[in-house]
């Protein structure tokens, strides 16, 4: 059997892999002539950045020695340039004679780009391509201490350049064009971070820099100047901006050429004979510069060459710099652009920094700095380009936080160390926080009102959130964090601001506009659309019954044994003869176990069976009682103590304040519930100074408070604004009202609200009296529809309270 | 099988449930939004919570006590060890009827 003869031109990364392919399926087949410009054979030319550092020695780069050319055969033909390929003859010349080959491999890689700029050609401007190029930096840094060096680039090269050298000892000075460093592989957050972490190794880095010139003496490299007219004097000059494929030979040969020498899927040229591979091609459009897809090129090349099939795909890169000490990587696309999300993490006190760039719930791209344990895992997810979305809460925390469909971000969060940021804002660490809680901070509003965690953007909400549940455990109840539920990936602010701005005015648009995942949403998310809905719309859309809790959906609260407690409206704590007469009555009527008197100035009624709701209400609506909403996020009771009426120190009529109150706001529904309280003087007997709304009457008028609470938190109102007359008073109150239904999160209590938005920002907006007017008058017509007794209309559908059927008697055949 | 004409279709709202008293104890009927009807136990496995008077989404009802959730088709609580009955249902001409073998009193006949 006679060899075929294969000449390759080149001796580099992508021939010396593809010649691997090749004796491995083919070991005896081929005649190889092997010519290398560089007088060696191939070397791992990545890694003379650590020889260039001392890290390594030349010889431990060696891929391919004397021995395994010999071992396969292979004529080499190192120190020799090829001059001339005859396609005709089907003949290479180098400089030493002329070969004959059935088959010819072209792999000369590229040539390091030089800027021409004046003094280019002076002795100490070189490249960094070579051992060559290496071999006069190490001379160079050797020279001694004081040795300065150039280099132009902070591109990938450059800065393994830089690096290097500055570890031999040199003075070094980074000049690059662009803003920041890296720019085709890092974000500005990277290139920042990057650009400190060689600052601190002492190179000097000068970014938005051009050169102008290049100055000499004696035909040696002196100084480099910018255009700014900056010197910067140096013994070396090192030229990294780039590389241009090596394609002069194929192109005076008459092949195809564009940016490189042109190939198809199979490696093949324009000559059906010649075939070419590495940094010196191009395909598709594009060129290389990276080792990975050499090597799936020089796989293919060695199936066409024994007549398999194969054809090459390019694949997303990555890329990681091989500076020890600075760890970064970066992969994929990550520009910013319309559809495009990110996901960021920045830990500044390690200097850690992740993006995640994703689009169409898959990551297209990852920048990451200090900490790229993962960054294998996160380039093969943008290669596969999985879909990420049940992961998405955890991703950035890599795969150890990935345990399935329901992995616990709770267990990512958990795993901070202290001095992770959480609040990036505010620089605010993890650890600040948990002091805070360990300091009796046991709430999203407490930790804000302490640390200032979460005060500026708010994106960090969620974190913060998830730092007092992994703390507090048990304790913490999670308030319905971001996203609002499985449903969904929109917050409530988010879903509250589409409502409004896309006009979405019933369930179904907002389940279809804004990409609910289940048919109908869950117990979560449904009372919650359905509040933002009749809030925003209060005439296009109707309550849903059926999005509503059981207290509301049947306007009474249920018990732990399935029965319900009524409870009538007692306006401003008011009540009279009749009213407790047919209270009473009501009570021996439907067998009423417990009447007890509430901490809401009024009568409860518990242990109601449910048929029985609709007579019992309908029996206390003839004497005058309506519902008291006891179980709504709505208006609850307004408080009043006796006032001017009676008491000897009241300073105004609060009874009556109290009375007018609960009936303007009675029936309106709220994010939660909202408590009102009136007190005649400062002694405040109506403890109006824990109420969501609190008002304090004094000689000179009214003073209004709000945000405060006395349930599972305790807080004092703060002073909203102080008026003179009862009307604005009413005024202020039902704008202040209108302003948390417009704008709060669902079953966020008025003081929660506050924490988020801030009591100046209420302040400004009611202190526009344009703004109050157009508030009351929103108010006013949602109130057209609910200010209602909702106990009135149910009672005439008293047998929606009844069972279906009752089958008890019915016997079997 | 036998079966008993409950109700109308229409007796139970949408995304609702009614309860059936039944010899056997109460018996939770749902309407799904697609107009799918389910039967299950009414009575809540967790503390006794009616299941009639939860949130119906999907096929799933969330008890009103401590927001468990229930697969109506199946019975199987999400997350939880504990599933409640569920009986045999089928819609004709807008009227619901249930497969009295499952519900009646035996010890009546
Ligand atoms: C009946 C009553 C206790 C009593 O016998 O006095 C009561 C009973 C309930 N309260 Fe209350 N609260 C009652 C006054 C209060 C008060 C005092 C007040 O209003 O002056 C407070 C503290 C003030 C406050 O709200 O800031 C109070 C703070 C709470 C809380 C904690 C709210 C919070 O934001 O921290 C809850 C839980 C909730 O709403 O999520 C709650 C929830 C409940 C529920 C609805 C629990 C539930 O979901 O089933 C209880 C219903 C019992 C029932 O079946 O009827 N109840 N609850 C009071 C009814 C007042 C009324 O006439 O409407
Ligand atoms: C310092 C440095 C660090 C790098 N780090 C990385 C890295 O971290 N990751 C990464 O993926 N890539 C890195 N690269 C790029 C990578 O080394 C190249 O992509 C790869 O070497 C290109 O392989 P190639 O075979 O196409 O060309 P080369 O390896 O350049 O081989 C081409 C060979 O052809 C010879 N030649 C050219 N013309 C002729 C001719 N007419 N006659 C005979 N011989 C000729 C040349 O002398 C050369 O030896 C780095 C490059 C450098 C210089
Ligand atoms: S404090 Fe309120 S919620 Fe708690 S048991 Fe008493 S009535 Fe119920
Ligand atoms: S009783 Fe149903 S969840 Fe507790």
């Amino acid at each position: 059997m006679t060899r075929k003869k294969l000449v390759v031109i080149g001796a580099g990364m992508a021939s010396g892999r593809a010649l691997e392919h090749l004796f491995d399926a083919d070991p005896d087949g081929w005649d190889v002539t092997l010519f290398n410009a560089e007088p060696r054979g191939n070397y791992n030319r990545i890694m003379l950045s650590p020889v260039l550092s001392g890290e390594k020695s030349y010889e431990e780069i060696v891929t391919h020695d004397d021995a395994w050319y010999a071992d396969h055969g292979v004529t080499c033909r190192f120190g020799e340039k090829v001059t001339e390929i005859d396609r005709t003859a089907r003949t290479v010349t180098g400089e030493n004679g002329t070969v004959d080959y059935d088959k010819l491999l072209i792999a000369t890689g590229s040539n390091p780009f030089m800027i021409p700029l004046p003094g280019h050609d002076l002795d100490g401007v070189i490249a960094y391509r070579d051992l060559d190029d290496t071999n006069r930096m190490i001379d160079a840094a050797a020279a001694g201490p004081g040795a300065r060096a150039v280099v132009i680039g902070g591109g990938l090269l450059g800065l393994e350049a830089a690096a290097g050298l500055r570890l031999r000892g040199m003075e070094v000075t980074v000049v690059h064009l662009m803003g920041h460093l890296m720019e085709r592989q890092l974000d500005e957050a990277a290139g920042y971070l990057l650009r400190k972490d060689l600052e601190s190794r002492g190179i000097d880095v000068r970014v938005s820099a051009s050169s102008k010139e290049i100055l000499g003496q004696d035909g040696q490299v002196r100084a480099l100047v910018l255009e700014d007219g900056t010197e910067l004097p140096c013994d070396l000059l090192v030229m990294a901006v780039g590389i241009r494929p090596n394609t002069a030979l194929a192109a005076e040969a008459g092949l195809a050429v564009g940016r490189g020498i042109h190939v198809d899927d199979q490696m093949i040229t324009s000559d059906a004979n010649i075939l070419a591979v590495g940094e010196c091609i191009e395909h598709d459009g594009a060129v290389f510069g990276l080792v990975a897809p050499l090597y799936d090129q020089a796989k293919v090349v060695a199936a066409t060459l024994i007549g398999d099939e194969a054809a090459f795909r390019p694949k997303e890169l990555s890329t990681k710099l091989k500076v020890t000490g600075c760890d970064l990587f970066s992969a994929g696309d990550f520009a910013d652009g319309e559809g495009r999300e990110d996901i960021v993490y920045r830990d500044p006190a390690r200097g850690v920094y992740k993006r995640l760039v994703i689009e169409d719930d898959r990551l297209i791209g990852a920048v990451m700095y200090g900490n790229t344990a993962d960054s294998n895992w996160f380039f093969g997810l943008v290669q596969s380009g999985e879909d990420i979305s049940e992961m998405r809460e955890t991703l950035i925390f890599g795969p150890a936080y990935q345990g399935g469909p329901d992995a616990d971000p709770l267990s990512a969060v958990a795993a901070l160390p202290l001095d992770a940021e959480i609040c990036g804002c505010n620089g605010i660490c993890k650890g600040t926080i948990t002091d805070a809680i360990a300091g009796g901070a046991t709430d999203l509003g407490a930790i804000r009102a302490q640390t200032k965690a979460s005060t500026s953007c708010g994106t960090c909400t969620g974190l913060v959130e998830q730092v007092l549940q992994v703390t507090l455990g048990d304790d913490f109840q999670m308030p319905a964090a971001q996203p609002i539920c499985g449903c969904c990936d929109l917050t409530h602010e988010d879903v509250r601001r589409l409502i409004k701005g896309r006009e979405l005015k019933s369930q179904e648009a907002v389940w279809q506009e804004l990409g609910w995942k289940t048919r109908n949403g869950c117990h979560v998310c449904r009372p919650a659309v359905n509040f933002y809905l009749l809030a925003d719309w209060p005439l296009e859309y109707r309550d849903d019954p059926q999005s509503r809790f059981v207290n509301e959906r049947k306007h009474a609260n249920i018990q732990k044994d399935g029965t319900f407690s009524v409870v009538p409206r007692m306006w401003g704590g008011i009540t009279n003869a009749a009213e407790l007469r047919a209270i009473a009555d009501a009570a021996d009527k439907y067998d009423v176990p417990t009447v007890k008197v509430t901490g809401g100035q009024r009568i409860d009624l518990l242990g109601v069976k449910g048929e029985d709701l609709p007579f019992i209400w309908d029996d206390l609506n003839k004497a005058g009682l309506v519902s008291g909403h006891a179980y709504s996020k709505g208006l609850r009771t307004v408080k009043t103590c006796v006032g001017t009426d009676h008491c000897r120190f009241g300073t105004q009529d609060s009874t009556g304040l109290g009375i007018k109150l609960e009936q303007i706001l009675w029936g309106s529904w709220t994010p939660h519930k909202v408590k009102l309280a009136v007190s005649g003087c400062p002694r405040n007997c109506a403890e109006a100074t824990c109420k969501d709304v609190g008002i304090v009457c004094v000689d000179s008028g009214y003073q209004i408070g709000v945000g405060g609470a006395a349930g599972m938190d305790v807080k004092e109102t703060e002073r909203l604004v102080d008026v003179a007359t009862e009307a604005e008073a009413i005024e202020w109150t039902t704008a202040f009202i209108q302003l948390y239904r417009e704008n709060a999160k669902y079953l966020d209590r008025p003081y929660k609200w506050l924490a988020k938005v801030g009591l100046d920002w209420v302040k400004e907006t009611l202190a526009s009296a344009d703004e109050r007017a157009r508030l009351v008058a929103a108010f006013e017509l949602s109130q057209s529809i609910y200010r209602k007794d909702p106990w009135a209309e149910h009672a005439k559908q008293a047998e929606r309270y009844q069972s279906l059927a009752d089958l008890t008697l019915e016997a079997a055949e | 099988m036998s079966w008993i004409d409950i109700c109308a279709l229409d007796d139970i709202p949408l995304r609702g449930a009614r309860k059936l008293k039944t010899a056997q104890g109460c018996i939770a009927v749902f309407r799904t939004a697609e107009n799918e009807v389910f039967a299950t136990s009414n009575t809540c496995p967790h503390k006794g919570g009616p299941l009639a008077d939860g949130i119906v989404h999907g096929q799933s009802v969330t008890c009103p006590l401590h927001n468990w959730v229930f697969d109506l088709e199946t019975g199987q609580a999400r997350g939880e060890d504990a599933a409640i009955a569920t009986y045999p249902l089928r819609v004709e001409e807008g009227r619901v009827w249930i497969d009295a073998s499952g519900v009646v009193d035996r010890t009546a006949a």
